[in-house]
């Protein structure tokens, strides 16, 4: 773990700058008129009524491959997307100046707040047909995923290695060459990376997309996420526990069998000219390698893809002029076209929050967003105090660091929503304080990013700074405060950013919870947002995810990227 | 027969808003015919690369003309390829993938790329290392690679950019002799070599003709025939005297005084690129020069052998002697003043002090630092002011090792503090007699 890509939330400038603004009245302004489209034609849907989920655990092999399938269905969107999106926002001057801070927004915003507008964006695609939903639920994932993988496709765009676009040029390389030769296994690693961190994401976004209940309406897919809410529904703590071993045997699945070889094979494409010290391979990779059927059609794969891009196939490039001298009509054009449409956006979703709310309503909204900044705050503070320690200790220890590391990141990417109800339960039959024992819920699936990072820093952490330290005899609150943790600061700022942007987003699912009849909420943005999904109200929706997206948007801006910025400078052994 | 490649009049400036175009090169001319090896020989920013990029058509002049057998160059041609300092391999591509990458952009495919590509592989020695990648490479063998890649598309043509200077000697000249002994056998495709270097013995050893550039704005000061036959002898006299005469001509090159320069704000010191040499280097070298067997006076290309230097290590060194008035290059020579003389024989403290003396004596960016600072009541001032006066003379890069150069000194003769956090010059921790 020596090279772990930035979070992409930390790419680009430090400080907002219009742009930003312009990213952001945008984002919204498309999604409000999606779902406003969208809204006339919302008919309930009687065919899914009719497929009841059965709780039967023998369905659950069943329910967990359709689970799976909308996944890489919605992975494969998301490659696409990246694959298009990237490379045009890194071509063209004018295309990138605001399509990445529109990037930027979508992986700060919480996207689950708007799974409602999708939702009636796709039903009013497939009018009554079951098509409409599945694609819903797997646009949603692909929602959860596409942005971060795209953002880390652009930075390795942006910093192409100069003798080697300059050896691409000189051999006269086409674009799709190119592309293919150099831009794609240049960013391989950090999109691996990225993809691995998405699919954590799309766990959690599956579960919750699967079971929609949008005003009177209620419809369940087939899948992993809709047993599960069927279950709370009728209180049976069995078929959870069964849901819950299902997906824990579903991710390891994933995890030994496509993600830990992928990324073995990935360092392959790591830019570095010396040879480090070389992790041994997983054991699904080296049967890859090894057996004679599967290397075989490994090859004939690999094979495919390299003629297909050594094809000297010529795309328009966009940068065949000088970029230092733009032409002043094209940029004044572009600048009156930008600020057409973001005015049209800015005038669309003030008129829509205006049509039905108050400032009444938007000072209360910034009231509950400040108890959920308050709840992400003291989780992060919390889990910070018992993780840090601990994997301090253990990353100090090779042995045991081997062992844990990779359980942590098994953990980051099991999707917490389905351990909500065992709490859930608790709570209700102790009758505790919602707005105190619902919080933990947030930070149980995104802590183990702080546990994971730490342990990387530690066992990073130079031995000969150790051994100085140990030979001046420095210990205690001293050894912490001068020496631990500056040299783990960076990673742990790495896994916190992680933890706190997942931690807005699980507010929405985990401030409010039932068990059967038994419904809690704690007082919060998120609890607001899904009541108002609840009820069906579509303009408390977009308040509430505005603000939220404010919330997220300001904390990265003002608070982490200084930090981040800081650490780097001050506290990287370099 | 026209020549194979020919350059007039080529000017190549970058623009800037607050003052006039940053120039790199400016009227060069340059021939090439069939059958000869040319070296471009300058100091780092004397702005050879940046020729060898026009000539590679990776880089567009800003004025003049490129002919490429007679016609003008529009983008990199068919017919040139290019071997690169830093090698430019692709490290997820084997040894073989790599060689075989221009003929890929040929649209060569199948029995025929594969054959090319072995027969390169194993004219420059690289046979047996086909599905080895870079990184299990030595640096030699890693230019193997990047030679092959380029002989492989048969280019009449082939440049080279400094492609020995980043590894040892002693590959280097194995290298530097293999491609000699390929060249001169007749066996390699090409009809013509240009390449770039800052080792005067490496272009004395390889070129037949010799462009020595001058630097700020990059011209070409002089050019060289060498007419020793191959393989060439670095011990015979003659081959030493080429030596001598061009470490000679280099050094009448160095940049005159800052006072002798007619414009104002040449004259306020802020004109002059610095490099960031180390204090402890300039000491040395001071200390080496006094001793036996130099006494005093020291012949470049000796002093360089002696130290195992390149020129573009060096010459900065004696650069800086000579600008703060500690010694004098002349005619490919260094000889100590009694200030260096001094300097030598004072212990630390005293070191300092003459360091400082000589640093607001002789640059006036680091006197008008110190001034700012003594005249303001908080005694801070932004680094800022300072970057955005010298980038009115030079490019950002420039302007940037400069002002490292200065902190450096500043710092280590105590004249003032720097800030990185704030980027701030200060009076803090400074002994107000210093």
């Amino acid at each position: 773990m020596a090279h772990r890509p930035l979070p992409t939330v930390l790419g680009g400038k430090h400080l907002p700058n219009i742009w930003d603004v312009v990213a952001l009245i945008t984002v919204f302004g498309g999604l409000i008129a999606l779902a406003h489209s969208a809204r006339g034609t919302l008919v309930p849907l009687d065919a899914l009524e009719a497929t009841a989920i059965n709780l039967d655990p023998w369905s659950l092999p069943d329910y967990a491959l359709r689970t799976t399938l909308r996944m890489f269905a919605a992975l494969a969107a998301s490659l696409l997307f990246t694959f298009t999106y990237a490379p045009l926002a890194a071509k063209s001057r004018r295309a990138g100046l605001i399509m990445i801070p529109i990037l930027d927004i979508l992986q700060s915003v919480p996207i689950l707040g708007f799974l409602t507008f999708t939702i009636a964006f796709f039903m009013s695609l497939f009018p009554g047909k079951v098509m409409g939903l599945e694609l819903a639920a797997i646009f949603a994932i692909f929602t959860s995923q596409a942005w971060n993988m795209a953002f880390s496709f652009y930075q390795s765009l942006t910093t192409l290695p100069g003798d080697l676009e300059e050896a691409c040029r000189g051999f006269r390389l086409t674009a799709w060459q190119r592309f293919w030769r150099l831009e794609v296994p240049f960013a391989m690693p950090g999109l691996v990376w990225n993809t691995m961190l998405s699919m954590s994401a799309g766990w959690f976004f599956v579960v919750a997309s699967e079971a929609i209940t949008l005003g009177d309406n209620n419809w369940r897919l087939p899948g992993i996420g809709s047993y599960v809410s069927t279950a709370l529904e009728k209180r049976d703590i069995g078929a959870v526990a069964w849901a819950i071993l299902t997906m824990l045997l579903v991710i390891l699945a994933y995890d030994q069998l496509l993600f830990r070889p992928l990324v073995a094979w990935s360092a392959k494409f790591r830019f570095e000219s010396t040879a480090g010290a070389v992790a041994a391979d997983p054991w699904m990779l080296r049967l890859i390698r090894r057996t004679h059927v599967l290397r075989v059609v490994g090859e004939a794969v690999g094979g495919v893809f390299n003629s297909v891009g050594g094809l000297r196939i010529r795309l328009p490039h966009w940068r065949s002029r000088d970029p230092a001298t733009p032409t002043k009509l094209g940029d004044a054009v572009f600048a009156v076209l930008v600020t057409a449409g973001v005015g049209y956006a800015l005038w669309a979703v003030i008129i829509y929050i205006a049509a039905e709310l108050s400032w009444a309503d938007v000072a209360e909204t910034i009231l509950l967003g400040c108890v959920t900044l308050l709840r992400v705050a003291v989780l992060m503070a919390l889990s910070s105090l018992i993780w840090v320690p601990i994997g301090v200790w253990l990353g100090l220890r090779p042995a045991w660091a081997r062992r844990v590391q990779p359980i942590a990141q098994f953990l980051a990417a099991f999707p917490a929503n389905l351990l909500f109800p065992p709490f859930v339960i608790v709570i209700v039959a102790f009758h505790l304080n919602t707005d105190i024992f619902l919080t933990p819920l947030m930070v149980l699936g995104t802590q183990w990013y702080i546990l994971f990072n730490v342990i990387a820093g530690a066992a990073a952490f130079p031995g000969d700074l150790q051994e100085a330290a140990r030979n001046f005899r420095i210990g205690g609150v001293l050894w912490w405060r001068r020496v631990m943790l500056p040299g783990i600061l960076p990673y742990f700022i790495t896994g916190a950013i992680t933890a706190s942007g997942g931690s807005w987003n699980a507010a929405i699912v985990s401030e409010v919870a039932s068990w059967g009849d038994d419904k809690l909420a704690a007082h919060g943005l998120g609890a607001y947002i899904a009541k108002a999904t609840d009820k069906g109200d579509f303009h408390q929706i977009v308040l509430g995810v505005v603000v939220m997206s404010l919330f997220v948007v300001l904390c990265n801006r003002f608070f982490w990227r200084p930090i981040y910025a800081y650490t780097s400078r001050r506290a990287t052994l370099s | 027969m026209p020549p194979l490649l020919e350059v007039h009049n080529c000017r190549q400036a970058y623009h800037k808003d607050s003052s006039a175009d940053l120039v790199v090169l400016d009227d060069v001319e340059l021939t090439l015919q069939e059958g000869e090896i040319v070296g471009l020989l300058g100091r780092s920013g004397s702005g050879k690369s940046t020729l060898l990029r026009i000539v590679a058509g990776l880089l567009q002049p800003t004025s003049g003309e490129v002919l490429w057998r007679g016609q003008p160059l529009h983008g990199p041609a068919a017919g040139v390829a290019m071997v690169f300092q830093s090698f430019a391999l692709f490290p997820w591509l084997t040894v073989e993938e790599n060689v075989e990458l221009g003929l890929e952009a040929l649209g060569i495919g199948g029995k025929e790329r594969a054959d090319r590509a072995e027969a390169a592989i194993d004219l420059i020695g690289l046979g047996g290392f086909e599905s080895a990648y870079p990184k299990e490479l030595s640096g030699g063998m890693r230019q193997r690679v990047g030679l092959a890649r380029a002989l492989v598309v048969q280019p009449e043509l082939l440049l080279m950019d400094e492609p020995f200077s980043a590894l040892d000697v002693l590959t280097a000249e194995t290298l530097r002799t293999d491609l000699i002994d390929l060249w001169s056998e007749k066996k390699l495709p090409i009809k013509s070599i240009l390449m770039v270097t800052h080792n005067i013995e490496e272009a004395v050893l390889m070129c037949d003709r010799i462009l020595v550039f001058s630097s700020n704005p990059g011209r070409v000061a002089s050019e060289i025939q060498v007419n020793f036959p191959h393989p060439r002898d670095r011990h015979d006299p003659a081959f030493r005297q080429m030596v001598d005469d061009i470490y000679a001509l280099m050094t009448r090159r160095t940049p005159t005084p800052p006072a002798a320069i007619a414009s104002p704000a040449a004259a306020a010191g802020f004109a002059t690129p610095l490099h960031p040499v180390n204090t402890n280097l300039l000491a040395g070298l001071l200390e080496t020069i006094v001793a036996a067997p130099y006494a005093g006076k020291a012949d470049l290309p000796a002093l360089a052998d002696d130290l195992q230097m390149e020129l573009d290590e060096l010459f900065p060194l004696g650069e800086v002697l000579h600008l703060l008035q500690f010694a004098v290059l002349e005619e490919g020579d260094i000889r100590l003043l009694d200030t260096g003389r001094a300097f030598v024989d004072a212990d630390t403290d005293t070191r300092k002090h003459q360091f400082a003396a000589a640093l607001r004596a002789h640059v006036p960016l680091i006197a008008a630092i110190r001034r700012t600072l003594d005249e303001r009541w908080n005694h801070r001032a932004p680094a800022l002011r300072f970057r955005d006066e010298l980038e009115d003379h030079m490019s950002p890069d420039y302007a940037d090792e400069t002002l490292r150069a200065v902190i450096s000194w500043g710092r280590y003769a105590e004249l003032f503090s720097y800030d990185e956090e704030s980027d701030q010059f200060s009076l803090d921790d400074i002994d107000a007699t210093a």
